[in-house]
């Protein structure tokens, strides 16, 4: 320490511009944003290397609205709550579904989507969709989503196999090591059913909406002590509703609107 | 127990990322052992068979036998040359891509993450152990030769009584190695969907939005169980390397 203190007074201008220099990212970045990038169509990272998706646009819009200016963080699923949490990022943007497990650790905004959960299943699944249909059949879900607690709860006879992303199921769904997987309905039709992946496959049974697992749509995640950061983030979803922008980014992805579902 | 969980429920309550909290490991137990039980499991099977395939190629290379040195160098140099996790994504992502291998006599092996871990780290094992043998039977002194020779040994005898234990013997501080190497390696089983004690931890930390719980927990039982493989591994040169303790 003293060592660094004598150089700093030896050279002032060099310890200035070391100054500047660890200052300026803070400053010219004041929310970093959390964000998954293994989520189409929501979040993904394009052949350029870029990050993109609805999440990403969404991101940039509300970031836009508040005049903030923005610095995405990719991060993996599993950690992204702990990540937020130890401060590396400041918000999750990355199609986290409000609960209540999650609110017990952080807070939500309002949602800015909100979507319902299905199985996809090679054309020809004939296997009754109910616990005891399922019994043995392997189902495939992302670790630590709301589609892994809602087969634990409500399909325990099934075979459970978690994967790190939800790429890596739609990989297996295709090798045929998964005999249906669970996810949300809208990433299953865009991410992977209208893909020539997905070609062969279809979703089974019913669309699911339960509150109790899927919770009240897709929110923006913000430390506990963050209040004035979760309005500030509300409100601007709801502005954006307002000025059409949100509009334009939902028809750029979707033929219907995603915000009720 | 209870009363520590609801003391523990809430200080994370009171919002401290840094706490730690038993109860979330504990209200795993049963995942914990099998957990355990998977990753010993594996690593037995995959040092025992590396070790099976090593021996033989070891030979072949130590004894300069035409062409099978040639092959073994190159197999040797392929699973040393990249990493152990590309191998195992390259078996199980990479192999379940192709429609004819889907369709082939091997898929119900290669459809189980569990036998691919064990195929590719029984192979990438047996790269290095070929390697560590290798230089254990070329280090063997010329008199041993020598003296096996001189007793009207066939070559088959002479390896079978003399070369080879005496190599194994030398070899033993690095299978030591190789086996703890393997233990701490076959945590990337837990990225092809496996449940070892890496698997459980990240479950652990996904199901309650947690970071140390899971990876503490994990570690903390890796240095068990390779404290297990330095005591027993001390214990075999103690025994068979008597002549060299001090």
């Amino acid at each position: 320490m003293t060592g660094v203190s004598t150089a700093m007074a030896r050279t002032p201008i060099a310890a200035a511009a070391l100054v500047a220099a660890f200052a300026l990212p803070a400053a010219a970045q004041d929310l970093r944003i959390c964000v998954e990038g293994a989520y189409p169509p929501f979040s993904q990272v394009s052949d350029a290397g870029e990050l993109e998706g609805f999440d990403i646009d969404i991101a940039k819009a509300l970031c836009a609205e508040m005049g903030a200016s923005c610095e995405m963080v990719q991060t993996e699923w599993d950690a992204i709550i702990p990540t937020l949490e130890e401060g590396k990022c400041d918000a999750i943007l990355a199609s986290m579904s409000i609960t209540e497990e999650r609110k017990q650790r952080i807070d939500f905004t309002g949602k800015y989507y909100q979507t319902a959960a299905s199985f996809v299943a090679p054309e020809g699944f004939d296997a009754e969709i109910t616990d005891a249909g399922l019994a043995g059949k392997t189902v495939c879900v992302q670790r630590g989503s709301i589609h892994q607690a809602f087969i634990e709860g409500e399909f325990p006879s099934a075979s459970l196999v978690l994967y790190p992303t939800q790429d890596e199921v739609y990989l297996d769904l295709t090798s045929g090591r998964c005999d249906a997987a669970m996810q949300d309905s809208i990433a299953a039709q865009d991410g992977f059913l209208n893909t020539p992946a997905g070609e062969g496959f279809a979703f089974v049974g019913p669309a699911y909406s339960v509150p109790r697992y899927h919770g009240e749509g897709a929110g923006i995640g913000v430390r506990k002590s963050d209040t004035e950061l979760r309005d500030r983030l509300s409100a601007a979803i709801l502005a954006i509703r307002e000025s059409g922008v949100y509009k334009e980014i939902n028809d750029a992805y979707f033929p219907f609107d995603v915000y009720d579902g | 127990m209870e009363a520590m969980c609801a003391a523990a429920a809430a200080a994370s309550e009171a919002g401290s990322p840094w706490f730690f909290n038993p109860c979330l490991v504990l209200s795993e137990a049963p995942r914990w052992v099998e957990g355990v039980w998977i990753t010993l499991h594996l690593t037995a099977l995959a040092l025992v068979f590396g070790f099976v395939l090593a021996l033989p190629m070891a030979c072949a290379r130590a004894a300069r036998a035409p062409v099978v040195d040639t092959l073994v160098r190159g197999y040797v140099y392929v699973f040393r040359g990249s990493p152990l996790l590309v191998q195992l994504f390259l078996i199980y992502y990479g192999l379940a891509q192709f429609g004819f291998v889907r369709d082939s006599l091997l898929w119900p092996v290669l459809r189980d993450a569990w036998w691919c871990c064990l195929i590719a780290f029984t192979l990438n094992s047996a790269a290095y152990q070929t390697e560590i043998l290798r230089g254990a039977l070329v280090a063997t002194a010329k008199g041993d030769r020598e003296a096996c020779a001189a007793l009207g040994m066939s070559p088959w005898l002479a390896a079978r009584r003399v070369l080879i234990p005496g190599a194994l013997r030398r070899a033993l501080p690095q299978l030591g190695n190789e086996t703890v190497f393997m233990l701490h390696g076959s945590a990337i089983a837990s990225l092809v969907t496996i449940q070892d004690i890496l698997g459980v931890g990240r479950l652990v930390n996904g199901r309650y939005y947690v970071v140390y719980e899971g990876l503490l927990t994990a570690a903390a039982l890796y240095m068990a169980l390779t404290w297990l493989v330095v005591w027993g591994v001390a214990r075999l040169e103690r025994r068979y390397l008597r002549h060299l303790a001090r």
